[in-house]
């Protein structure tokens, strides 16, 4: 039973020009992403910065309208909505069961909140009574590592992992079904917990922390997903030359492997003119003429693992195992 | 006792103190700072935000914040030649001084958007460098900032040299900011967190760039980062710094074959490991670092300190690393070589 299927999701923006501001080209920066997320997993959407990935974390969370596509939310109560075509009205009742770690505790702790209120917040507006909500706060300071005499502090008189833990309680306040993260590497050691948050999607920019907290991982490139699979396979066996890319650029906390660094070529493509077929092919030393025309998709390529390269089955590819 | 290495530094820290006034009172950011740089090498400094590292570079430069000021120790340029030159004795705003700056000394900011303006192009900015250093005249100039760009490996240098900073992605612009750094020809280089704010892909090419410049050129580099696998793959040797000290000091293997201090033990054990069973546990350093206006006594490691030894760590102050040996300021580690 999955918590969230995200089925064709699409977010393009117009690019305008001229007198008339007439539209002349369309950003896809998130172009058909399929993804689900079953009860009690972690997916980790990975890629560099433009990949798509913080815009698909948005539409899922509803900050954004998406241009097409569906967000299939599995209710408590059962039902199945999409939260694609819904008002910010009806979405209301539902934002409870979503929540949202972000990237910088800096930015989304009001400063002038006790921590125990920024935590209380949640449950007040959803009226919880003050008792339980004092019951409620002091077990989640506990879950996440905080000191009780935490409730009474602000939050300048922490440091940035413990903001994130903050931020995490509030996330956690309410008992969402599904919670995103943007990122959150000061606060790891709690996020990894499986106790603390089950149901989760995990936005990160490079593979390195990944591998501690996701079950399975989805890799994107300019809008789409070019790799999807459990995490051990995808860090041992990449069936796609970006998931190589990113594996094999990234730096060896062991001098002993400085020369296993590869330095990839070329930089990621202007999304407002994406290149022909395959959109990684003007970097990927794999390169072949149909890559070059035909836009490959993503397809199984074993149990459970997806890849969208023409050359899945003919390539060996360098994992970490 | 003998010297890490056998050539003459170019750059010698000793001793450096700086303090920060504030409101609340003084903050003591570095606390008898030692370093060396040598030609052709990489020193990394490595630690949590606030450990000191960016300081001791702005120090150097003496490029400090109105309210921080050096109060003791030294900073020398070509030390134990004729031409020794004690920068930290300079005023900061002097001609010798803004001499040392760029000519001598580069500086590599993490965000090149930073060191470069928005409203002139990246060649009239490194026009603008070539010619403070050195007048080759205009043209001769653009030549040589095509030139450096080029050497940057940003392609098409000759188009390129008339775009503006802002058109250029976050990678193109780090290697305008290298272009920037070697405009005035310097044999050191600061390069403060370079990669930080680039994508993996990206951040591999910059160190492999900078990697080939500090070789082919025998630049004496300083790479500042807080990441250890940035460290491993760059640096020679490596200052492990933590709240104003540099509490350990080692060639690269040594530090990572067998880390002497307890902090460099912990910095190592919470580093990703791409190898790593799934959701297997990630290690971080228990506590958070002190505000430095709250260091704590003794060892200022003590009260996060797995290893701490009961009535001593906190009531001592541990020796600091004797400046070109290697060891830790650490009871538990005696200082070797």
């Amino acid at each position: 039973m999955n918590v969230l299927d995200v089925v064709g999701l699409s977010k393009h923006y117009p690019i305008r020009s001229g007198l008339l501001h007439r539209e002349v080209g369309r950003v896809r920066a998130v172009d058909g992403v399929d993804l689900h997320i079953a009860r009690g997993e972690t997916l980790a959407l990975v890629g560099e910065s433009g990949c798509g990935k913080t815009t698909v974390a948005r539409c899922i969370l509803r900050a954004l309208t998406p241009t097409a596509g569906e967000i299939l939310f599995s209710a408590e109560d059962g039902r199945t909505i999409d939260l694609a075509p819904l008002s910010r009205r009806a979405l209301r009742p539902l934002r409870r069961h979503i929540q949202m770690i972000f990237q910088d505790p800096y930015a989304s702790l009001n400063p002038r909140m006790m921590v125990g209120d920024i935590i209380a917040e949640p449950l007040t507006v959803n009226g919880v009574g003050s008792a339980e909500r004092h019951a409620r706060v002091t077990a989640l300071l506990d879950l996440v590592g905080l000191p009780a005499v935490a409730r009474t502090r602000f939050p300048h008189a922490f440091s940035g992992g413990q903001r994130q833990r903050i931020g995490i309680a509030r996330a956690l306040a309410l008992n969402p079904r599904l919670v995103v993260a943007d990122e959150p590497v000061s606060a790891l050691d709690v996020s990894v917990q499986a106790q603390i948050v089950n149901l989760l999607l995990f936005v990160a920019h490079d593979l390195g922390v990944v591998r501690h907290v996701a079950d399975r991982v989805a890799v994107m490139y300019l809008g789409r997903i070019v790799e999807l699979a459990p995490v051990t396979d995808l860090y041992g066996e990449p069936r796609h030359p970006y998931t190589a890319a990113l594996l094999g650029a990234a730096p060896k906390a062991d001098p002993e492997l400085r020369d296993a660094v590869a330095v990839p070529m070329g930089e990621i493509a202007d999304p407002t003119r994406p290149p022909t077929g395959c959109a990684f092919h003007p970097r990927c030393p794999f390169a072949v003429d149909v890559c070059r025309v035909e836009r490959p998709d993503l397809r199984a390529v074993a149990d459970g693992h997806w890849s969208a390269c023409h050359r899945a089955d003919e390539l060996t590819l360098a994992g970490v195992t | 006792m003998r010297p890490i290495l056998m050539v003459e530094p170019v750059l010698s820290v000793r001793d450096l103190a700086v303090t920060f006034h504030q409101d609340q009172g003084n903050v003591r950011a570095l606390e008898a700072v030692s370093l060396d740089l040598f030609p052709g090498r990489v020193l990394g400094v490595v630690g949590e935000s606030g450990c000191g590292k960016s300081v001791t570079a702005r120090a150097i430069l003496r490029i400090l914040d109105r309210n921080g000021a050096i109060t003791a120790g030294s900073v020398l340029l070509d030390p134990g030649t004729p031409g020794e030159l004690n920068l930290s004795a300079l005023p900061a705003e002097s001609a010798r001084m803004r001499g040392v700056r760029g000519k001598r000394i580069g500086l590599i900011f993490q965000e090149p958007m930073a060191s470069l303006s928005m409203q002139y192009t990246v060649g009239n900015q490194i026009i603008e460098a070539i010619r403070q250093h050195r007048d080759p005249g205009k043209a001769a100039a653009r030549a040589q900032a095509i030139r450096l760009l080029g050497e940057a490996g940003i392609p098409r240098p000759e188009t390129r040299i008339d775009v503006y900073p802002f058109q250029l992605s976050g990678g193109l612009r780090q290697r305008v900011g290298i272009a920037m750094a070697l405009a005035g020809d310097p044999d050191i280089l600061i390069a403060d967190e370079p990669t930080t704010a680039l994508d993996v892909t990206t951040q591999a090419q910059i160190l492999a760039l900078l990697r080939r410049l500090q070789r082919d050129k025998q630049i004496a580099l300083m790479l500042i980062t807080h990441d250890m696998g940035v460290i491993a793959q760059m640096a020679d040797e490596v200052a492990v710094m933590y709240l104003g000290r540099v509490v350990e000091f080692a060639p690269v293997r040594r530090l990572f074959a067998a880390p002497a201090h307890p902090y460099t033990r912990a910095l190592l054990r919470s580093v990703p490991n791409m190898r790593a069973t799934p959701r297997q546990r990630l290690a971080t350093i228990g506590g958070a670092v002190p505000q430095p206006n709250a260091r704590p006594a003794g060892c200022p490691f003590h009260p996060r300190c797995p290893d701490v030894i009961p009535g001593r760590c906190a009531v001592e102050t541990p020796a600091p690393v004797p400046h070109g040996r290697e060891g830790a300021a650490c009871f538990h580690a005696a200082v070797t070589a």
